[in-house]
């Protein structure tokens, strides 16, 4: 039970902090506070180089999550973090506690969540061996976050045969707060007292932490008990007291018990303020007998927070917990020596300065150089990629691969729209919420590509934050803040951290350029199973705000004889396409390349002809190109699907259809207006320098594309065929 | 007139009943917390969806043990109007106050999707705005919500014109695919022989604003107002 994980190195230097040998007890406190899951120690250099701060950032990494302000008073706190490991382990539990982790850390802020999603990455569900692990993970989120009440408004999903035996599970969730209710984690006031509040502490998930820190081999599912069991009920009732407390402005600070619990929170909570924290384990609720003071100070028993309270106050804390039927203890007080200082009963059984936990940690200056592999994976050779006979009958394989077709059969099961908020739902760019009491709304998505990443993992980088922006910005939003789960491979191996350097730098050269902040984030290490890595997956969670929640647009067409307009230019690109990858089974080529200056154009010549209310609908061209934006423009429509009839103009002669129809360019968008509206759409997107081109119109129940200089249409097919192959669950 | 939302420590939509009625309806409203033992003042109850005591047991078990339910009861006897949404309905039917039980949808998933149904009864104080056979479309998210009675009580909601509302499609047609849980009869929604207690699984608080998409849900609501304002 007591292991630790310690290098030599690293058990020399705590040593020399404590100036003697660590019992096992600080031992593994050490262990789990400098795990890389905790301390960062390989990141912390590379995620430097992120943008961090902006006019309306309130709060920058740092605390639980970060904080912008959205006007009338109020901020946005979100994050998005992982919980592969746990899920890998045990799909069911280890989503939902990942769900209630990431919730945790928003209402801990003192933020009421109001929307969560997820992005997910699985093996191919079309083989029944991945069935378990996804149907696990599904059911593991909507079993949580139903409960608790916060509805599941959108989320991205990538199949992939490389992530069958490492799924990756992340999960964005947002909470607003008054400026004046956002709360840190902070033990300030030297006599303060520390409270324990939420469920009972339990052996489960001890070392959890230091388990998401390791690679997985076929042993992995021996660390089954290392994950925990969620509660939902439990978090349900913590979220309302912790808010309940935070609105009477009862507390001093409070902060979560995630990964490392006691050890993590209290050590974080002291050092944050400067001080240090004393308690003893033997007045922690305890749901088993004879628990370790090892044990309390390393259990990961979820739905657990605490609190500093001002001692006069404390009376009043316990009476909201009792209300809400909560568990609640006075554990400690706040102390002014530094240091974190453990006893069961009377005795003193662990005794660390508390920063030497949280900031000491010695950072791993590892090695990155790119991978062998890289020329190869990135030399698409075309003559080997046919022009097909058939584009309808390619339109229809992509619309019914996994990755393209419509994930009704995933967010159905989610409730979205539990708080009556929900203006856009799942299916759409962007989820869109109304803030009750404003006239504002805002708009979150998340969004990455790992293949992108993989063949140019700085192309990736950039292409997750400007396809997040595009997707604010086709719902009428203009994008506030960044969040970003960061999910790779060994970064031992020098190849796997070349490729988190380079796409840390894409995702900040591209927040520069869309002046966005990261206010937080989260890295996981380690997502390797039998020597084989994870792609880089980095995960953008974005954040837009609608100054007015009326004028949100969506996706899917509206009404027939509506003109299609074209915006951006599609060049003759197809490295890293789906449909290379679909239809000719490459995972190779240059990604699409970006130019963030045509983007930016791109983004304001959308918001202000939305703002002008001329834009009926707005999708941005991504997976599947061009075909796929129409197609689903006209499939997602809710009221009934819709045909339309598309004439395409090649920007560059001589250019392959295939890469007309299915090339993945960026900085492109699928929009329709009103026929009387097209003028001054071209009038605008001029004005941006943005090229524009009608390319059809909306109507009938046939989906037509033909190129320009083509008498028959390549693509001709009926709506109700490409929905039934679209809406097919694999 | 006064609506009371009771709010069990896991109820999740007592929220969003509470702004349909007060900010969209303009009606007095008031949250009524689990332990409270009393309605005093309160013309009507709504119970909310969401989980009660976090359903791990069965549906609404626990909440039929909790000391506000004991008002409930008392408050329907006395000819009290109660609308019971989802899990509401679950606790009604724990309760005894409504027939039959509910089981986990067919699918044994949770499901979250707007749903049509079909208004079989407007002689009760929440359809009275109906016109016979109105479809409405109305959302439903649940994961129990395959309502069951035997053959015997299913002849007795017939008899009795207790069944309110069915699933059917868009133009009114019951149609296997069109019920979305496997319910008995498709029965969406019943009331009591008295007609003062509702239960329905669709939730009617979350399409009564045209920013949401639909206003369907309203029409309860109104018809619950101009039923109290008869009354009063």
């Amino acid at each position: 039970m007591s292991q630790s994980t310690l290098t030599d190195q690293e058990t020399a230097r705590v040593r020399e902090l404590l100036g003697r040998e660590p019992n096992v007890l600080e031992a593994g406190m050490f262990s789990v506070m400098w795990s890389e899951h905790c301390s960062y120690k390989s990141s912390k250099r590379f995620l430097k180089r992120l943008p961090t701060s902006g006019p309306h950032v309130m709060q920058a990494p740092g605390e639980n999550a970060g904080a912008v302000d959205i006007g009338d008073g109020l901020a946005a706190v979100f994050k998005m973090e992982s919980h592969n490991h746990p899920s890998f382990i045990e799909p069911f539990q280890g989503a939902a506690t990942g769900v209630g982790g990431i919730l945790r850390d928003i209402f801990t802020m003192g933020a009421r969540p109001i929307a969560l999603l997820d992005s997910l990455r699985f093996g191919s569900p079309e083989e029944k061996k991945n069935h378990r692990l996804i149907h696990g993970v599904v059911e593991g989120i909507s079993a949580y976050g139903n409960c608790v009440g916060v509805p599941t408004v959108g989320g991205d999903t990538v199949f992939n045969d490389i992530f069958e035996r490492n799924p990756l599970v992340n999960v964005f969730c947002l909470g607003i707060a008054k400026h004046e209710h956002l709360m840190r984690s902070k033990a300030t006031g030297v006599g303060n007292t520390v409270i324990y509040i939420g469920s009972k502490t339990g052996r489960d998930g001890i070392h959890g932490a230091t388990m998401a820190s390791d690679s997985f081999d076929d042993a992995s599912v021996s660390q089954r008990p290392t994950v925990q069991v969620g509660d939902p009920f439990t978090e349900k009732l913590l979220m309302e007291a912790s808010l309940e407390l935070v609105e009477r402005g009862l507390l001093v600070g409070i902060q979560d018990m995630g990964a490392a619990g006691l050890t993590g929170a209290s050590s974080e909570m002291a050092s944050g303020a400067g001080n240090g924290i004393a308690l003893d384990v033997a007045t922690v609720p305890r749901r088993e007998e004879a628990m370790t003071p090892y044990e309390v100070m390393l259990s990961e028993s979820q739905e657990r927070m605490l609190l500093v309270v001002t001692p006069e106050r404390a009376d009043d804390v316990l009476a909201v917990c009792k209300k809400w039927d909560l568990d609640a203890a006075k554990i400690g007080q706040v102390t002014g020596d530094g240091m974190l200082t453990i006893s069961d009963q009377d005795t003193i059984v662990a005794e660390i300065p508390a920063r030497a936990l949280t900031d000491e940690a010695p950072p791993n200056k590892l090695e990155s150089s790119p991978p062998q592999f890289q020329e190869t994976l990135q030399g698409l050779n075309l003559d080997l990629v046919p022009i097909p006979h058939n584009y309808t009958s390619v339109l229809l394989e992509l619309l019914g691969s996994p990755n393209l077709s419509n994930k009704a059969w995933i967010y159905e099961q989610y409730d979205f729209m539990v708080r009556t908020n929900t203006v856009s739902r799942p299916g759409s760019d962007a989820a869109v919420l109304r803030l009750k009491g404003t006239s504002r709304g805002l708009a979150m998505t998340v969004d990455g590509n790992p293949l992108y990443c993989l063949l140019n993992p700085y192309v990736g980088g950039m292409s997750a934050v400007v396809e997040a922006a595009r997707n604010l910005v086709c719902s009428g939003a203009t994008p506030v803040g960044v969040t970003d789960a960061l999910n790779f491979g060994n970064p031992e191996r020098s190849d796997i951290l070349w490729q988190f350097e380079l796409v840390i730098e894409g995702i900040a050269d591209a927040c520069k350029a869309l002046e966005l902040p990261v206010v937080s984030g989260n890295v996981s290490f380690y997502n390797e199973t039998n020597g084989v890595s994870v792609y880089p997956s980095p995960m953008i969670g974005m954040v837009g705000v609608l100054d007015t929640v009326e004028n949100a647009v969506s996706q899917w067409f509206k009404d027939e004889g509506d003109i299609i307009i074209l915006l951006g230019e599609t060049l003759d690109e197809l490295g890293g396409s789906e449909y290379v990858r679909v239809i000719h089974h490459r995972e190779q080529g240059i990604p699409p390349l970006l130019s963030l200056e045509t983007e930016r154009a791109l983004h304001r010549c959308l918001l202000e002809a939305i703002g002008r209310g001329i834009v009926r609908s707005a999708h941005d061209c991504a997976e599947g190109g061009l075909a796929i934006a129409v197609a689903e423009s006209c499939l997602s429509r809710p009221q009934a699907p819709v045909g339309a009839s598309v004439k395409l103009t090649p920007d560059i002669p001589d250019m392959r259809i295939d890469a007309l129809l299915f090339g993945e360019s960026q900085s492109r968008a699928v929009v329709t207006v009103a026929s009387a509206d097209v003028d001054a759409f071209r009038a605008n997107a001029e004005q941006f320098g943005v090229p524009m081109r009608t390319i059809g119109t909306v109507g009938g129940q046939r989906l037509q594309v033909r190129s320009s200089d083509a008498t028959t249409s390549c693509i001709d097919i009926d709506v109700e065929t490409m929905y039934g192959t679209w809406t097919r669950q694999p | 007139m006064t609506f009371g939302i009771v709010v069990f420590p896991g109820s999740n939509c007592d929220h969003d009943c509470y702004d349909v009625l007060g900010r969209v309806l303009g009606q007095d409203v008031r949250f009524i917390w689990h332990k409270t033992t009393e309605l005093d003042g309160i013309d009507a109850v709504i119970l909310p969806g969401g989980f009660s005591y976090g359903d791990y047991l069965r549906t609404g078990a626990i909440a039929k043990c909790s000391p506000i339910m004991q008002a409930v009861a008392e408050f329907t006897a006395r000819g009290g109007l109660v609308l019971g949404i989802c899990n509401g309905f679950q606790v009604l039917l724990e309760m005894g106050l409504l027939p039959g039980a509910m089981v986990r949808n067919t699918s044994l998933h949770f499901i979250c999707r707007d749903i049509t149904v079909r208004t079989e009864n407007t002689e009760t104080p929440f359809t009275r705005r109906c016109t016979s056979g109105q479809v409405l479309t109305i959302p439903i998210a649940h994961g129990q919500g395959n309502y069951f009675a035997d053959d015997a009580t299913l002849a007795a909601l017939i008899e009795h014109d207790q069944i309110v509302f069915r699933y059917a499609s868009s133009t009114g047609e019951l149609a296997p695919d069109r019920n979305p849980n496997g319910s008995s009869d498709a029965i969406a929604g019943i009331c009591n022989r008295q007609r003062n207690v509702l239960g329905m699984m669709p939730h009617p608080e979350r399409c009564a604003e045209a920013i949401l998409g639909n206003e369907d849900g309203r029409i309860l609501f109104a018809s619950m107002i101009d039923s109290l304002a008869v009354v009063n």
